[in-house]
């Protein structure tokens, strides 16, 4: 089974991606239903707002407090999770994270692999590479199975497929699945995927999963969960491999907690998850169950580049609820495989360009109206728009003298951009010029343009009215001076 | 978000600052706005220099080219006045951005936070610093308020036009299902991403509509002219307002020579 690998998203095809989803009024209002039910369940958990914002300070107090310690808290992982006895691993890009993945693999003569849920592990195409060597790697989160199923990625990093309706689902499993009938009955379907699953975690000799905080203190991974899978896939196969990006570290188990609140509440609207696993190494002497090997991946991808700049680092504080994308009117609109990249949403147009290189996104920046929404429910409050915009500037300039550039600067610079806006700033900075343009603009509106680009794709021309501001005030000095 | 305001007596002048929409694209609001201050007893000063706050080339990542333009406006505002302004998203610009904008420059950071501080969005301005008490005058009607991104998350005052329209007896406000989002403008997002700005504003119009009221309210130059011009273009009857042009008509206007009431 495969998913196809990533597609490289220019400019154009956003637009033509974004423009499609659009103009299917099925998609639109199955994801507008889909992101109102994830709004409606967040804001039932955070039902006091000054809480909320004294919760959302100090998570953001520790995902900074973790940034700014993040070499020596790696390294400390790093010997804690070593004493533990845990293999670590280092990679900086997706090829060396897989070759690494593989490697461990053809150790242990691996044909089957079953993963928990693991963003990163879709950010690096595992399942391809191993696809590509001949492993089968099979998803065992329900969202995520169902995604393969289809040959899809996910669209959504909470529920990988929540594009898909019932019936969708219903149809595919009927296909894909031999011996299923078609149902459109929740439970069936769920039963159908687990029957097949089950028995798929006794036979496998590598669990993957993810990891949601890394905790220095203790070398211990983390892991949240709802369906029980993630356990499955890190205690029954013989090998566990965990892969993360290098930010997910916090120095203690304390901080997890604030943390996880946080997490599933903006996440899913869950108080707490189902599963809670907290994985502090391999099977130890006289136990009876648990990996008798255990690795963790530790994956850059671009991450050093974030992280290098004091705003831009801010970035690496999330904690990968989702909540932006939920509350997001562009990704309501559209869904996330029009953004063509793992991550879509806000978080994905902040993160993806120190991933992919602004050549392959500078476009997304620009997918936001800055309306602030992703911001407002951030619960680690990363300044999505502020970093938006920062975004903008270095996709369409050079890097300031003494700033390293990112990989790909300057790759969304246009002429006509440059020049509109080098014209805009000469008109509005010389106000005698400017009063000229009003001047002209008012009098001469009738020359106002019938067809203004996008903007008279859906509304009327904007035309300048017949007396400015100024004017009306002037004439009415004179009318006053009149009356006097 | 929310601010301390000045304590003291109330302010007897104010300088204005209409933004580049409200001076070219709808003046009569920025006229009403002038005369509901004035109404006040307040001397309005309309620096003649100013032009815009460099909001659009701000957003669109063009900092140098917006630095050239808020510059333009630093010196304008002289006395220490409040500066009030017809719209959420440039008073959140100059209150918010400024700062930052300037963050490298010593002399214009001050500059900039100086100005900062007394930018007033004008709904905030009536009902915080001049406490207005108004009677309606108007027959009943109904509207609905479209609350600009900016007013609600930048400059915390999405419930001060609420608070406003609440002092008129004969208007009812409807609530619009998913009142919080955003219409789609964005200022350059609307050109450049047509179809999702495009979808926006159409299910914005839509949910205005759909309150059953008389027309929607907004105290945002761009939200008005994104929101109308689509409704123009389905050839929809249906009309937004400026929220200052709408308080000046329901309270009478001055009966001056310059009241709404009296051009019509
Ligand atoms: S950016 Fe904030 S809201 Fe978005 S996924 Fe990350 S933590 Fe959640």
């Amino acid at each position: 089974m495969t998913t196809q690998p990533m597609q490289f998203v220019p400019g154009s095809e956003f637009k033509r991606r974004a423009a499609e989803v659009v103009a299917n009024p099925f998609l639109r209002k199955s994801f507008r239903g889909a992101m109102d039910f994830l709004i409606a369940k967040r804001a039932a958990q955070f039902p006091d707002p000054e809480l909320l914002e004294r919760q959302r300070t100090l998570a953001e107090e520790i995902r900074r407090y973790s940034l700014s310690r993040l070499p020596a808290l790696l390294e400390q992982l790093e010997a804690n999770l070593v004493k533990n006895g845990v293999k670590v691993h280092w990679a900086e890009n997706p090829d060396e994270a897989n070759a690494i993945i593989l490697g461990i693999c053809r150790q242990h003569d691996a044909r089957l692999m079953v993963k928990g849920k693991s963003m990163v592990s879709e950010e690096v195409e595992l399942n391809h590479a191993m696809d590509a060597a001949g492993i089968e790697a099979l998803e065992s989160d329900m969202g995520e199975y169902i995604v393969q199923l289809a040959g899809e990625k996910p669209s959504h990093i909470i529920m990988p497929a929540i594009h898909k309706t019932k019936q969708d689902i219903a149809k595919l499993f009927a296909e894909k699945v031999p011996g299923v009938s078609y149902t459109e009955d929740v439970d069936a379907l769920i039963q159908v995927g687990r029957d097949v699953l089950r028995k798929k975690f006794m036979d496998a000799d590598i669990g993957l999963s993810g990891v949601n905080f890394a905790v220095a203190e203790t070398g211990s991974l983390c892991l949240v969960e709802n369906e029980g899978n993630g356990r499955m896939c890190t205690t029954v196969p013989n090998v566990h491999i965990a892969i993360t990006g290098i930010e997910k570290v916090v120095e203690k188990l304390e901080h997890v907690v604030p943390l996880y609140g946080l997490l599933t509440r903006s996440a899913t609207g869950q108080a707490i998850t189902t599963y809670f696993n907290v994985i502090t190494g391999p099977r130890r002497e006289g136990e009876k169950d648990g990996p008798r090997e255990m690795h963790l991946v530790l994956v850059d991808n671009g991450r050093t580049q974030a992280y290098a700049d004091e705003q831009l680092r801010q970035t690496l504080q999330c904690i990968r609820c989702g909540a932006c994308m939920n509350h997001c009117p562009v990704y309501t609109r559209i869904g996330g495989h029009a953004y063509g990249t793992t991550y879509p949403g806000p978080i994905g147009e902040i993160i993806s360009p120190h991933m992919m290189g602004l050549a392959a996104t500078h476009v997304l920046p620009g997918a936001s109206t800055l309306c602030g929404a992703c911001g407002e429910v951030c619960p680690v409050k990363i300044p999505i728009p502020d970093l938006l915009i920062r975004l903008r500037e270095e996709a369409t300039h050079e890097a300031k003298p003494g700033h390293a550039p990112l990989v790909g600067q300057g790759a969304g610079k246009t002429t006509f951009a440059s020049l509109a806006f080098k014209g805009f700033a000469f008109l509005y900075s010389r106000p005698a010029l400017y009063r000229l343009f009003a001047w002209g603009a008012t009098r001469f509106r009738f020359l106002t343009p019938s067809n203004q680009a996008g903007w008279t794709a859906t509304r009327t021309p904007l035309k300048p009215a017949a007396k400015s501001l100024r004017d009306l005030l002037a004439e009415r000095r004179i009318d006053e001076r009149k009356s006097c | 978000m929310q601010r301390n305001l000045p304590a003291g007596p109330r302010p007897k002048d104010v300088y204005f600052f209409a933004t580049c929409l409200v001076d070219l694209f709808c003046p009569e609001a920025g006229m009403d706005a002038i005369q509901l201050l004035e109404r006040e007893g307040i001397t309005v000063h309309f620096p003649e220099n100013q032009t815009c706050c460099g909001q659009p080339a701000y957003t669109s990542g063009y900092a140098d080219e917006a630095r050239a333009v808020a510059k333009a406006q630093l010196d304008l505002f002289p006395e220490n006045w409040p500066v009030v302004v017809p719209s959420g998203s440039c008073a959140g610009m100059m209150r918010h951005h400024y700062p930052k904008l300037f963050a490298e420059d010593p002399m214009l950071k001050a500059k900039a936070e100086n100005l900062a501080e007394r930018v007033f969005e004008l709904s905030e301005f009536l009902l915080k610093v001049l406490n207005v008490k108004w009677k309606d005058s108007g027959k009943p009607t109904k509207v609905t308020l479209h609350t600009s991104c900016s007013a609600r998350r930048e400059m915390g005052t999405h419930l001060h036009a609420r608070e406003l329209l609440a002092q008129l007896d004969g208007v009812e406000v409807l609530q619009q299902s998913h009142e919080s989002e955003c219409c789609g403008f964005g200022g350059t997002f609307s050109v450049r991403q047509p179809a999702i700005s495009g979808a926006m504003a159409s299910d914005k119009a839509d949910a205005l509509k759909e309150t059953g009221a008389d027309a929607f309210l907004s105290a945002d130059g761009g939200c008005l002219m994104n929101i109308n011009g689509t409704l123009e273009k389905r050839r929809d009857s249906f009309r937004g307002q400026h929220l200052a042009s709408f308080l000046w008509e329901r309270t009478g206007g001055s009966g001056g020579k310059n009241g709404k009431g009296e051009k019509a």
